[in-house]
């Protein structure tokens, strides 16, 4: 990924962005390497328990407590990770029906996961039904396209949150899916769709140049593609049309993508867009490594999927 | 000058902290993980869950009626036991609600025939039953239809050759599939405003009713077809509904 070649060529630029006040902010004193972890779910949809073994497509798949084994492995292995879902917790089971969600927002709560952006099926039981089970969620609600001013969640989802880990700041968005259509009005109410590219735009401006992020991650339930209405929305093309995201987290097509997707950006970067299909039935997993800028000669980076 | 003594100050420790201390990526690596049977379950995760499950499962498989045949939704061409069933379930339970909230009362039902997604088992009848027939979240909504809408309405019953289930509406067709006779609550259809309650998946395009678009008005009941189901199970005890003469081809 070539802004790793800035990093690179900051020396020699130095004086220029010393000049103008911000060089400096984003240095870390006597960083060693290491290793970000990136979990991720997309679309559980209710599905607590592991399928049975008689189910017909994903017999003994999934399982939250299984999940939970998983996590705490990898957390162990490595204590610099994120645990994040791309929307769409509610639905799918009884237990939605029975608890409003309630369970799964415990359950995310127990294994820890750090944020988790907003899916269309999210608004089942209206936007009140979401806001109600908020004390149950012990994790953020980060999605930077829907203005919810006007109502209930009002404050309760942030447009970005910044993780520090190990030194390194990983800043995450999240893009919700258009609700018109999908969602009924009332359920929904007064909450304002605001275009992905443009807030994609002002979110990687803010978390690249003010905040320094050494990762930028875009949690998005958009979708993966669509290859009937190329005009639409989605991951590989909002991946397409701009900077800065090394990794978007996406949702809401069900896609089960054996490994990441290597996509360039509009300067021509790499950008990671990944989805783990639906249900848990599997669980993602992006590893980062930084290491010391003196002893890499490449100015690349390899990206191994 | 003393700026500029500064500035060089500055470019120095910037050079130097960025030369030494600045960390590259060099490497992602991206792969799933399966969860499957292999990995063993989290024992404090599955007992919290626990309590839940059998709290669901307790409730799903209470048993709440009694069903005295097997019905599906292929034993006839133009009504079904189990459709008709379904439909006036929907009428009888939304019928009160509608009229308590507007004054007004329901004139008839219109379901579709693919939103019936299992049979009805002879037997015992659980609120796990009415999720397996209606496993979908769509609610109940009334819209408000004038005289050129019901007759798109009853042509799009005429021209479908499938058995939605419909309630309160008696349509007859000749061997040509042309209507012949339709009725609403036994009275010819006509120039007045008729109160159809139907899902909010068909109201929105679905199965292309797209007569349900040009309406007075909508009413949301925020009441899902599967609780009306369960409603109408629990009040009834015994499920015994029959193919009849509502919906018919005459030759």
């Amino acid at each position: 990924m070539k802004r790793r070649d800035f990093i690179q060529q900051t020396a020699a630029s130095t004086t220029l962005i010393g000049l103008g006040g911000i060089g400096l902010s984003s240095f870390t004193a006597a960083q060693k390497s290491t290793k970000i972890t990136i979990l991720h779910t997309n679309d559980v949809h209710s599905h607590i328990d592991a399928f049975g073994p008689e189910d017909g497509r994903n017999a003994n798949k999934g399982g939250v407590a299984r999940r939970a084994t998983l996590i705490d492995a990898y957390r162990k292995e490595n204590p610099n990770t994120l645990l994040l879902d791309a929307g769409d917790i509610f639905q799918g089971t009884p237990y939605f029906n029975y608890y409003g969600g309630e369970l799964e927002f415990k359950l995310m709560s127990k294994l820890k996961y750090d944020a988790s952006t907003i899916g269309n099926h999210d608004f089942d039981n209206g936007i009140e039904g979401l806001y109600a089970q908020l004390p149950h969620a012990n994790f953020d609600f980060i999605c930077s396209n829907y203005d919810f001013k006007n109502t209930v969640m009002d404050t309760h989802a942030k447009p970005y949150k910044i993780f520090k880990k190990d030194g390194i700041k990983v800043g995450v968005f999240g893009l919700g899916i258009e609700l018109d259509g999908l969602v009924a009005p009332d359920m929904y109410k007064e909450t304002k769709y605001l275009e992905p590219i443009e807030i994609a735009q002002d979110m990687t401006r803010i978390l690249k140049e003010n905040e320094h992020c050494d990762l930028i991650v875009c949690l998005s339930h958009l979708g993966y593609h669509y290859k009937n209405n190329s005009k639409k929305i989605s991951d590989l093309k909002l991946a397409s049309v701009t900077k800065n995201i090394d990794l978007i987290i996406g949702g809401h097509t069900h896609t089960f993508l054996p490994k990441p997707t290597v996509t360039k950006n509009i300067e021509g970067q790499n950008v990671l867009v990944n989805q783990v299909g639906c249900y848990g039935l599997y669980l993602g997993k992006i590893d980062f490594y930084f290491d010391k800028n003196n002893n890499k000669s490449a100015n690349g980076t390899s990206i191994l999927v | 000058m003393r700026i500029t003594i500064l500035l060089v100050l500055l470019y120095f420790l910037n050079f130097s902290s960025c030369k030494q201390n600045q960390l590259h990526l060099n490497k992602i690596e991206g792969k799933r993980i399966e969860i499957n049977n292999t990995i063993t379950e989290n024992a404090n995760i599955e007992a919290y869950i626990k309590p839940y499950r059998k709290h669901i499962q307790n409730d799903l498989d209470s048993i709440i009626a009694y069903a005295s045949n097997t019905y599906t939704k292929s034993d006839g061409d133009f009504n079904t036991a189990l459709g008709n069933f379904m439909a006036d379930a929907v009428y009888q339970e939304a019928n009160p609600i509608f009229k308590s909230r507007t004054g007004k009362e329901i004139d008839m039902v219109l379901l579709n025939h693919g939103g019936i997604r299992s049979i009805l088992s002879k037997g015992n009848i659980s609120k796990r039953t009415a999720f397996e027939l209606m496993p979908f979240e769509n609610s109940i909504v009334v819209v408000a239809l004038k005289k050129p809408e019901i007759d798109s309405l009853v042509l799009y019953l005429s021209k479908s050759k499938k058995a939605h289930p419909i309630s309160q509406l008696k349509l007859t067709l000749n061997k040509k599939f042309e209507v012949i006779d339709a009725k609403i609550k036994g009275k010819n259809i006509t120039n007045k405003t008729y109160y159809v309650a139907t899902n909010d998946y068909l109201y929105n395009g679905g199965d292309n009713m797209r007569f349900f678009k040009t309406n007075d008005s909508l009413y949301v009941l925020n009441y899902k077809i599967r609780n009306a189901l369960i409603d109408n199970f629990i009040k009834n005890d015994t499920i015994n509904p029959i193919r009849d003469d509502r919906f018919t081809q005459i030759n």
